[in-house]
This record gives C-alpha cells, sequence and structure tokens, in this order.
C-alpha cells in the first residue's frame, strides 16, 4: 500500500476569538506572536487514518504540504507519529493560490511521487473550511472521491468508506486508487512516541519547486484565482448577559427555574 | 464560457417533497433575479417528478429541469457531480445554488473542478454587485470568528453552497407559472466508481433539531455519557430536543446527529440553553438565530456568556438536579 496523505499548516483553530485579529487593509489574519502554527486537525486525522491501515496491511505513507520552510515543523510532527516519508512543495509562484490552484499543485507532486494506491486528505481546512482541495485534487487525477470519511478500511485491493451524512452513515466501496477525506469522528489521532520524534528529527524532507513538479504558471497563483476576496472582518455575536446571581445554589436554581418555565413550551 | 444567463438551483427532495433548503434557495434565487432580470431554474432528478415540479413551481422557479432515471433515485456522489455538470452544460446559469448539506459539500466542488467555475462553500448571504455582473457572497471562515466576503468573476460560472436558514423562501402561490423541460435523455448515463453498499439512519429521538422551538444543548463540560441523561430529562420537561457540541461527539457520548455548528446543523429555537459548553465559535456560530440563550458553565469567563441572554456561573452538577426537581413539580 502505497498512501499519500496531504496536509496543511495552519492557525490553530482553538486560539480564542479574543486573540484573532484581521488586517482589514489587506484582508489577511495576523497570526498573533508566540502561538505556533499547527497541522490541521484533521488532517491530523487523515495520517491517523492512513497509520491504522499501516498498521494492519503495511505499507509506506508519504505526507505532503504547501508552503515554506517553516511547514517543516507539521511535516515532522507527522513523521514522528509513523508517517515513512515527508514532503515540501514550495514556490514563490504559488502564493495566493486558491482552492483550485492548490489541488493542482498536491496533484502535480503527487503525479511525481508517482505510485499511490489511496491518498487522504482532511474534510477541509480549519482556517479557510472551505472543503474544496481534496476534491479539486481528486479531479486532476480521475480518481474516485468520498468525502467526510470516519473509518476507511483497505478490503482486497478495494476501500472501504464509512461516512457519516447529516443523519446517519454511509458506506462506499471504491476501487484503488481513490481519494478520502476524512472527518473528526474518526476519533483522536495518535500522539507522536519518542522514537518517532527521535527518527523524525533527522529525516530529510526533499523540497520540490513549482519547475520540478512542472507546474504550468497559468494555473496557480493570484491571477489564476476565481474568485476574489474583498473584505475579511470579524463578526460580533455579543448579546447583553445577565447573570442569575443568588445566596446560594438553591436561590440560582429557583430562579433559573421560573426563567424556565417563563419559556419553555406551553401546549 | 459566455452567454451565461439566469440562476439554477440544484433541488433536494424527500419523500415526494422539496426539502426546506429547496425552497429557501428558490426564494433567495428570486430576490437576484429580481435584480439581474433573468430567470430561476430549478434541477431536479429521481423519480416522480411532476408534482415536485408543481411545487417548485409554486416556491418560485420560472423553469424545471427534470431528469427522471431510477439513476438518480439515491444520492451518489459520481452520479450526481456527473448529472449536476451535465445539466450546467446546458442550462449555462451564472450561478449555480446547492445547498450545504451532504449532497452539495460533496458535489459542488467536483462540479466546479470540472467546469472551472468559481466556489464559494457555505455562504450565509448572497447579493449581486453594483455592476450586476458578478455575485458577492459572505461565508464564515476560521470556525466563524471571521467572515469572509468574495466576489466571482465576472463571466465565469460561479457555485455556491448555502448554510440552512440563510435565505427565505417565498409565500408559495399555485397561480405561479413555469415551464417544465425535460433533460433525461440529453445527460449520458454516469460512470459509478464509488458504490454505496450500506446506508443506515442514525436514530433520532424526538424532536428535529432543526425545527426545534426549545433545545438543550450539553458541550465537553457535561463530562461522560450519564451527564447527558440529565439533559435529556431536562429537555423533555421544557419540550425541546437534545443537542450537542463537537467534544461529546467525538468522545461517542452522543450521535454525530446531535451535533449543532459549523460541522454540524445550524439551528434556531426561541430558547437555547446550552450547558457545558464553552462556546468555541464553530459551535456558536450554529446558534446565532436562537432567539434567547441561557447557558450553564462553572467557568465564568467562558466565551459562551458572551453570546447568551441568561448567565448562570455555576456547576451544572449542582443546579441541573435541582431545576429538573422543581420542574418536575411545577409541571406535573
Amino acid at each position: 500500500m502505497e498512501i499519500i496523505v496531504c496536509i496543511k499548516q495552519i492557525l490553530d483553530p482553538d486560539l480564542p476569538p479574543a486573540k484573532f485579529m484581521v488586517d482589514k487593509e489587506r484582508n489577511k489574519v495576523i497570526p498573533p506572536e508566540g502561538i505556533p502554527f499547527v497541522i490541521n486537525p484533521y488532517d491530523a486525522l487523515a495520517v491517523e487514518a492512513a497509520l491504522k491501515i499501516k498498521d494492519e496491511k503495511g505499507g509506506k505513507i508519504t505526507v505532503i504540504t504547501i508552503g515554506d520552510k517553516s511547514t517543516e515543523d507539521i511535516v515532522r510532527k507527522a513523521l514522528a507519529m509513523g508517517a515513512d516519508e515527508g514532503l515540501i512543495i514550495s514556490d514563490t509562484i504559488f502564493e495566493e493560490s486558491d482552492s483550485f490552484a492548490v489541488g493542482y499543485i498536491l496533484a502535480q507532486g503527487i503525479k511525481k511521487i508517482g505510485r499511490y494506491d489511496l491518498i487522504l486528505c482532511g474534510r477541509q481546512a480549519a482556517d479557510w473550511d472551505n472543503g474544496v482541495v481534496g476534491s479539486v485534487v481528486a479531479e486532476y487525477l480521475g480518481i474516485p472521491i468520498v468525502t467526510r470519511a470516519k473509518d476507511v478500511k483497505v478490503v482486497n485491493g478495494r476501500v472501504n468508506v464509512e461516512r457519516v451524512t447529516t443523519d446517519g452513515f454511509e458506506t462506499f466501496e471504491l476501487e484503488l486508487p481513490a481519494l478520502i477525506t476524512v472527518s473528526s469522528e474518526l476519533g483522536q489521532a495518535r500522539l507522536p512516541s519518542g522514537w518517532g520524534i527521535i527518527k523524525a528529527a533527522s529525516k530529510e524532507i526533499p523540497i520540490w519547486s513549482g519547475k520540478e513538479i512542472e507546474t504550468d504558471i497559468s494555473k496557480v497563483g493570484k491571477k489564476a484565482s476565481r474568485n476574489q476576496l474583498m473584505r475579511l472582518i470579524i463578526p460580533s455575536y455579543e448579546r447583553r448577559c445577565e447573570f442569575i446571581t443568588g445566596e446560594d445554589l438553591h436561590e440560582i436554581s429557583a430562579k433559573l427555574t421560573s426563567k424556565l418555565m417563563e419559556r419553555r413550551i406551553h401546549e | 464560457m459566455n452567454n451565461l444567463r439566469g440562476i439554477l438551483v440544484v433541488g433536494e427532495t424527500e419523500g415526494g417533497k422539496l426539502n426546506p433548503i429547496t425552497h429557501e434557495l428558490l426564494g433567495g434565487a428570486r430576490e437576484l433575479v429580481k435584480i439581474i432580470e433573468e430567470e430561476a431554474s430549478l434541477l431536479l432528478m429521481g423519480e416522480e417528478l411532476a408534482p415536485v415540479a408543481q411545487e417548485g413551481i409554486s416556491f418560485g422557479a420560472d423553469k424545471i429541469f427534470i431528469v427522471e432515471s431510477p439513476l438518480y433515485r439515491d444520492y451518489n456522489p459520481d452520479s450526481y457531480a456527473h448529472l449536476i455538470c451535465g445539466v450546467c452544460k446546458k442550462a449555462n446559469p451564472r450561478l449555480c445554488l446547492m445547498g450545504h448539506t451532504d449532497l452539495g459539500r460533496e458535489a459542488a466542488p467536483r462540479v466546479s473542478a470540472r467546469l472551472g467555475a468559481g466556489i464559494c462553500m457555505d455562504c450565509v448571504e448572497l447579493r449581486v454587485d453594483s455592476s450586476k455582473q458578478s455575485f458577492v457572497q459572505t461565508r464564515p471562515v476560521f470556525g466563524g470568528k471571521a467572515m469572509a466576503e468574495i466576489t466571482s468573476l465576472p463571466g465565469n460560472i460561479q457555485i455556491d453552497t448555502v448554510r440552512r436558514k440563510s435565505m427565505s423562501p417565498i409565500s408559495p402561490s399555485v397561480d405561479r407559472k413555469g415551464e417544465i423541460v425535460d433533460l433525461t435523455n440529453e445527460i449520458d448515463p454516469p460512470m459509478i466508481r464509488a458504490k454505496l453498499v450500506n446506508q443506515r439512519r442514525q436514530e433520532s429521538e424526538g424532536i428535529d433539531l432543526e425545527k426545534a422551538k426549545v433545545i438543550v444543548a450539553g458541550g465537553g463540560g457535561i463530562g461522560n455519557r450519564e451527564g447527558f441523561e440529565r439533559i435529556k430529562e431536562l429537555a423533555q420537561l421544557l419540550g425541546g430536543a437534545v443537542g450537542t457540541t463537537r467534544v461529546p461527539v467525538d468522545e461517542g457520548w452522543v450521535p454525530h446527529s446531535l451535533e449543532i455548528g459549523q460541522t454540524g446543523k445550524i439551528v434556531s429555537p426561541d430558547l437555547y440553553v446550552a450547558v457545558g459548553i464553552s462556546g468555541a465559535t464553530q459551535h456558536v456560530t450554529g446558534i446565532l438565530g436562537s432567539k434567547y440563550i441561557i447557558a450553564i458553565n462553572k467557568d465564568p469567563d467562558a466565551n459562551i456568556f458572551k453570546v447568551s441572554n441568561l448567565g448562570v456561573a455555576a456547576d451544572y452538577k449542582e443546579v441541573l438536579p435541582r431545576v429538573i426537581e422543581s420542574l418536575k413539580t411545577l409541571i406535573q
């Protein structure tokens, strides 16, 4: 089994709203100082899904990301979790690429890797929350895709995917090679082991340029973008919150009870 | 791609009726076509579509594209992406609208990749820009911490998925007229590579979250599966539904169909009671339509209080049993 996992470095999605800031002139998020970027949590789960398959069937896992040298940290994290190879695709011509360009770049990188049975991605990146890239990669590679998986199993050269829907579950069977995007219902991503961290630290991570993956420059960067970001604003959801106070929990509970009585459904 | 005209809504049906999201999209499409002075059309696929087509017309469609075939009776990622693509090529809309539903989430990216279309997922607002050549879509990003306003390229087809309850349906009228165009024989059969082998619905207890007037929701602070028994009890007493956030779902305490927020359901009850919920933006973004929000959390600085009308800064384990007991006496 040759498995490729696409990962992305993002601003920590658990960053409290108070620390989240936007440069209104340039429509960009201002990353707060001292808070490290993280691997997109859905991508960490895609790594986990790959590791589960490798635990059972063996195989090789390659993680791939796009970005500058700073993305090395998340690649090393995936390596420390148990991935075998890491790869960064980096070029200034990629700057401000939209989801379609990102999907194209990843697909070009994957074509250069050459061999793959299964490609795994997170269902969406928890920064721009689009959930588009995985589908674009699958379309460029001409392989089938199922999104939002909670369970991915390889059985007799096929992949069985259980995925979550709004009100239940669906299981699909796909021929390999295929692309699957992974949802949070997969569970928890494993923590890197001590030995994993040591091994990952010295691992060489190749960096491929746009040229090396034979990029058609008309398909990447800002000018290829099919949409334009006009404004990025921080909305206010705030309400004026009145706190229930009281001498003790009895009094507080009693006040809350009467509030609930007022607002419950009267049949 | 030139000669783009009008807005195409991808319809979703259940039990021979249009889903609420399709009513909403048609309402939204009507607002937009009023400005661009073009037509709103609706795509319907599956079987026995004639009555649904009439419903589509009464809810605002000027034209219905029908693809009637057992191939499209059930959702399949391959067949639906293929079909929507095919119909877009025939209909050439400026804008194709889908719900941000199971279907839209999966089909929209593939269709736009194939058509070279622009895409915006999970839009909460949509308008025509002043030149009347592009659409301006607003969508939550960074888990709802920010809103992005994004414009489409003039002269290029745009595909959007729209969040539930972001657009309003028109009042349906049987007097509305519309044309029905049968495209069944114009779409090549799909190549299916992802085969559905099993499907099951999660048993839903009681009231549908999206329609509920009262919701009692528990978050990570509930601590375990047993804690949710209290949440259920309170919900029952108040005549409401049970909801949750992502942590209890990921921990396996409650089924994912109860999740509210960006990756779950969007709700708009009269009363929302948030218990042990910290108020992560990705959850909050799903409850903004609530009329009145009561939060119970032992951390007085929890973000949930900032978006609530009434707060109880106490441990739910201390408060809820007392409240439940009193409510029982008062109600019964």
